[in-house]
């Protein structure tokens, strides 16, 4: 398994847009000030976070899924591939066989059933993993070509990337893809704390009360952060008040805060109150990191 | 000459399926003989995924000479379409298979 | 019978909002269909009634019958995905790892593995506050949508369209660019881009773009919150003038959005100015143009 210095932070929400980009590069950002971090965009349909940060790459590979790929001078079209998958990844048409890597699962069904090899699993490039650096901060991300759909396999292993070659990092932000599907589960899985961001509106509770369904079902830890406060209701925090759920901090909400997100800028130089309320969820990190070790 | 469309329905006045993947029925129309023939294409519609490269497959079986459809094949269902000696018109939604026949004839149907 | 698809790419911009909106002004002519269901939200705009409720199936799930196994372990060997285990000396299969490939079936000496539908949520068709009626869905932990929970939602949409006679049906798009948003896309007769001026609301504008095209439809966009940012209010601006897109509003930053969302409420209920007349404009030219595009060919 990976290490056991690395304390890993998921950031996560159910509904999409309610700031956890935001939250993720201004956290990273402060905890650069004085100590090294890793920041992770696992959201890698979309990864956004590079948008807030001019650093120099270091590394760049590419990422892989395995695919068939076929072999006519072997293949006898018997059919046998294309009845075996069962996610129309594969067909045959007159005598000729079509392979979509997009649509391919990588199960290897139709590549081992095959009873002349035919079908060979080769890999198929479907994005690159880039790591860039900053100071003190180290910012990975995986970004899939576009149109390709099977994110799990990039997301496992922009982690075992960030694992092997940041073993002594004590801190690392994982940027989650927003929603409750298989993506959000693999970003999360190993995560040693949660943090869920919401917006204290009646969609952001709702998508909040699926986000922490997720979370039990997944047994993890977790606390709530509030972007965005001052609009809305009292709703999110009535609900987590009476479910025990920590609060870590409340964003304000502010237009000059979605100024300085769309042009691509960090907020808390501009907010100490943003600033203080990032270092307290650092803090509360910090101190469950503690909790762990004893 | 047979001409396939993704229907909605099984007869001349049923309007075109505007999908291709996930379309209700596919009709083809054989003008030698005259004939419409009806394919159920529930089974595919009910695919979790990659509903369009499974209606290809069978549009490949009937191979028709011409297609008359909606807002035209996705991506995957275009790959496996170009392997196969056929033209392909859209733009045939809000018609019935028999004004679409006729749009077809007239040429104002877009070919892609 | 129309339908017209409303799709942003990137979330928080306001899309399930607006769509809301048009839904109210539409009132009893428009079937809402809510295919955004990872964050289904509309309904709580809406007053549903949840008249009709059944369950969901989409792909496969394996499992193993453990009467007739006798533990040989093929399965195991043949699973790329981790989801067969031993416990107790008994190979059992974890439904949430399970991809739902069918190998493990296929080589099963004993046939003892068996490919179950997997029920992947509920959907609902309710009657709402505008005198008309919708249809959503809401999917379980772990679970992803697809292209056919997407249709089998627009299916029912346009059952009820057809019955009751209605003229539009009105879908909340899925996000993102993968199967769910192109089956949202199938069939449409117009589109709606609903975007925000910043750097993320014009790259995922352009990624979702990219589809509407494929699909030869007709699509107009809204800008929302226009004047956060100008430059990139241009710039989004001159990417809809040189792809043809329909520029069809600028919508102003407004909190009043969220105040109305506070009371269950979409913002042409809410206030009774500005917004809403922008927004009355704006529907009046999308159905203009949804009819305008059939007249065409």
């Amino acid at each position: 398994m990976t290490n056991q210095q690395t304390f890993k932070i998921a950031i996560a929400s159910g509904k999409g847009g309610t700031g956890k980009t935001t939250l993720s590069t201004n956290l990273a950002a402060l905890i650069a000030e004085r100590e090294e971090v890793v920041l992770v965009d696992l959201d890698v349909e979309e990864p956004n976070s590079g948008l807030f940060f001019n650093g120099t790459l270091v590394h760049e590979e590419d990422n892989h899924n395995m695919t068939p790929n076929w072999d006519e001078s072997l293949c006898t079209l018997c059919g046998l591939c294309q009845e075996v998958c069962n996610f129309n990844a594969i067909i045959q048409l007159g005598t000729s066989i079509l392979v979509y890597p997009k649509l391919c699962h990588s199960c290897y069904a139709c590549s081992e059933l095959c009873p002349v090899n035919a079908l060979p699993m080769e890999p198929t490039q479907i994005g690159k993993l880039r790591d860039y650096k900053l100071g003190k901060l180290h910012y990975v991300e995986s970004r899939l070509n576009i149109g390709e759909e099977q994110a799990v396999s990039s997301i496992a292993k922009t982690k075992k990337y960030v694992a092997e070659k940041y073993p002594n990092v004590s801190l690392a932000i994982f940027d989650s893809p927003p929603g409750t599907s298989c993506p959000v589960m693999e970003a999360t899985k190993d995560a040693d704390y949660v943090i869920l961001v919401t917006e204290p509106t009646p969609f952001g509770f709702h998508d909040l009360k699926l986000a922490i369904e997720t979370m039990h079902e997944l047994k993890k830890s977790f606390g709530v952060v509030i972007n965005r406060y001052g609009i809305g209701n009292d709703e999110v925090i009535n609900y987590c008040k009476a479910e025990g759920i920590d609060i870590l901090a409340k964003i304000p909400n502010s237009r000059q805060i979605a100024e300085l997100y769309s042009e691509g800028h960090l907020i808390y130089p501009s907010f100490p109150e943003v600033k203080t309320a990032l270092s307290n969820i650092l803090e509360h990190c910090l101190s469950i990191k503690e909790g762990e070790r004893i | 000459m047979k001409i396939a469309f993704t229907a909605a329905g099984k007869d001349w006045d049923a309007m075109i399926d505007p999908r291709f993947g996930r379309t209700e029925y596919i009709v083809i129309y054989d003008d030698s003989s005259d004939e419409l023939s009806v394919i159920d294409n529930s089974a595919v519609k009910n695919e979790a995924h990659g509903a369009g490269t499974a209606t290809s497959q069978k549009i490949f079986e009937l191979s028709p000479d011409i297609l008359i459809t909606g807002n035209g094949p996705g991506d995957n269902a275009a790959k496996a379409l170009e392997k196969m000696n056929m033209k392909i018109f859209v733009g045939a939604q809000d018609l019935t298979l028999k004004q679409a026949l006729e749009a077809y004839r007239k040429g104002s149907l877009k070919e892609c | 019978m129309k339908e017209i698809v409303v799709i942003s790419g990137k979330g928080g911009t306001g899309k399930t909002s607006l769509t809301a909106s048009f839904g109210i002004m539409g009132a009893k002519d428009v079937v809402l269909a809510d295919c955004d269901v990872d964050a289904a939200d509309m309904h709580l705009l809406m007053q549903p009634d949840f008249e009709v409720a059944e369950d969901f199936y989409s792909g496969e799930v394996a499992y193993i019958n453990q009467s007739n196994c006798t533990s040989c372990g093929l399965c195991q060997d043949v699973c790329r995905f981790d989801a067969i285990s031993l416990h107790n000396e008994q190979y059992v299969i974890s439904p949430l790892d399970c991809e739902g490939c069918g190998y493990c079936a296929r080589v099963c000496p004993t046939e003892t593995i068996i490919n179950n539908d997997l029920l992947v949520g509920q959907l609902f068709v309710s009657n709402v506050k505008t005198g008309g009626q919708m249809v959503h869905a809401r999917l379980g932990i772990g679970a992803d949508n697809s292209g056919k929970l997407v249709a089998k939602v627009k299916d029912e949409a346009k059952v009820l369209a057809l019955k009751n006679k209605k003229d539009y049906i009105l879908v909340d798009g899925s996000p993102g660019v993968g199967c769910p948003v192109v089956s949202s896309l199938s069939g449409a007769s117009f589109v709606v881009l609903v975007t925000e001026p910043s750097v993320s609301g014009l790259h995922d504008l352009k990624r979702v773009y990219e589809l509407v095209k494929k699909f030869n439809i007709k699509a107009g966009c809204i800008i929302n919150k226009a004047d956060v940012n100008s430059d990139k209010q241009a710039e989004i601006k001159r990417f809809l003038m040189d792809e043809g897109i329909e520029h069809l509003i600028d919508l102003p930053y407004d909190e009043n959005f969220t105040k109305a969302m506070t009371l269950g409420q979409t913002i042409v209920e809410y206030e009774n100015q500005n917004l809403t007349s922008l927004l009355e404009q704006t529907w009046e030219k999308i159905k203009q143009l949804t009819n305008q595009n059939n007249r065409e060919k």
